[in-house]
């Protein structure tokens, strides 16, 4: 694989697929990993258009390129459309449901959530919180526990 | 340890993405499918852009389940963020400029969005670019005036006609000629705007469905009541 053009809008897809994987992997805010995915759509898009790519061809529109001009392959590009659209309605339902977690516990914060989350579940059924009297004060390779929210706190 | 496992599985994943990337044997794309549409196209569907011949004709059935997805999607962001309640203060009005900039764009976005849908089957557009364009048209007022709103009864009847036409279209090729979402009515001549048969017509609804799904979805987040501080 030489470099050249092509090769350079390869790399560039796949990176942005890739930086939007590790957004997604290492983040710990709900919204910067909501931002990652749509960095990973965005390589993926791009990567996917890519796949119909030709170079000595024209958009796949008959009538605004001479006869006999090879077109490139459509497909990816109705499917690329279509992915944007969905793209957008699948953020909008994401932001929405951080709506809602934000109002719920005030934090967007991966770790705090699942603390939190269940300090919840262990008050629905009954039983003491989770890990929270024995657990080792923090530090590697176990991550430290957030302190135990107030019930005033807990409760509005 | 998590960030140590991270890198690795992202580098894997580049790794595994460049040797495929690599191994395409590039400029010729590796499927026929393409091709073969490139050359019945023009003669089966008629129309001039052939993106919209595979979107509305080869893969109509495919573009219904995608509309379907994004109705779940506006459904369940709606169901999800819930009714601001009365007495819940709503956001002050827009300036001055946001508010006579919306006036004056809201006219101007309609006509392109509806231009670009219409024209769907002769140039680069559609549907789905015309949709989101009327959504924003839409959406501009609310932003400028979020006392006012949008109603969401109007929204959902739009939708659920729009909706309906498309499937409506879909049923009389079904009984007329045997197969659903088949392109009906004569072609005409390639290039003008009527032509293509019934693409217009699923362009236009596929674009007002989808520009009432992303305008009630983009109001429901917008009128979503400010979390307590």
């Amino acid at each position: 694989m030489e470099l050249n053009f092509v090769t350079i809008l390869y790399v560039g897809a796949i990176g942005l697929l890739l930086i939007g994987a590790m957004g997604l992997v290492m983040g710990n805010n709900l919204f910067r990993m909501v931002l990652a995915l749509v960095l990973a759509e965005a390589g993926v898009n791009l990567l996917l258009i890519l796949a119909g790519y030709r170079g000595d061809a024209t958009a796949p529109i008959l009538g605004i390129a001479p006869a006999g001009v090879q077109m490139v392959d459509p497909v990816p590009q109705v499917l690329v459309l279509t992915a944007i659209v969905i793209g957008v309605g699948v953020q909008a339902l994401a932001v929405a449901v951080l709506i809602r977690v934000f109002r719920a516990y005030g934090t967007l914060d991966a770790r705090e959530l699942k603390t939190l989350f269940e300090f919840d579940v262990a008050a629905e059924k009954g039983t003491e919180p989770p890990g929270s009297t024995q657990a080792p004060a923090g530090g590697r390779p176990l991550s430290p526990v957030p302190p135990r929210p107030q019930a005033d706190e807990a409760s509005s | 340890m998590r960030n140590l496992a991270a890198i690795l599985f992202t580098g894997g994943l580049g790794f595994l993405l460049l040797v495929i990337a690599s191994q395409l044997d590039f400029g010729q794309p590796p499927m026929r499918v393409g091709q073969e549409i490139l050359n019945v196209a023009a003669g089966e569907v008629g129309a001039a852009n052939i993106v919209t011949s595979v979107l509305l004709a080869y893969r109509g059935i495919d573009t219904l389940g995608e509309l379907s997805i994004l109705f779940a999607a506006a459904i369940a962001a709606g169901l999800v963020l819930g009714h601001r309640r009365a007495d819940v203060p709503a956001d002050p009005d827009g300036g001055f400029i946001l508010r006579a900039g919306a006036d004056l764009l809201f006219p101007l976005l309609l006509v392109v969005g509806f231009y670009i849908i219409l024209h769907g089957h002769l140039t680069p557009g559609g549907g789905f670019q015309g949709g989101v364009i009327l959504a924003a048209a839409f959406f501009i007022g609310v932003l400028a005036r979020p006392r006012e709103g949008l109603n969401h009864a109007v929204i959902s009847v739009i939708e659920g006609l729009a909706g309906a036409g498309f499937i409506g279209v879909g049923l009389w090729a079904l009984f007329a000629d045997g197969a659903f979402l088949k392109p009906m009515l004569d072609q005409g001549t390639l290039g003008d705007l009527v032509s293509a048969g019934t693409l217009p017509l699923l362009s236009l609804a596929l674009g007002i469905k989808v520009g009432a799904e992303l305008a009630g979805l983009m109001t429901s987040l917008s009128d979503t009541e400010a979390p307590e501080q």
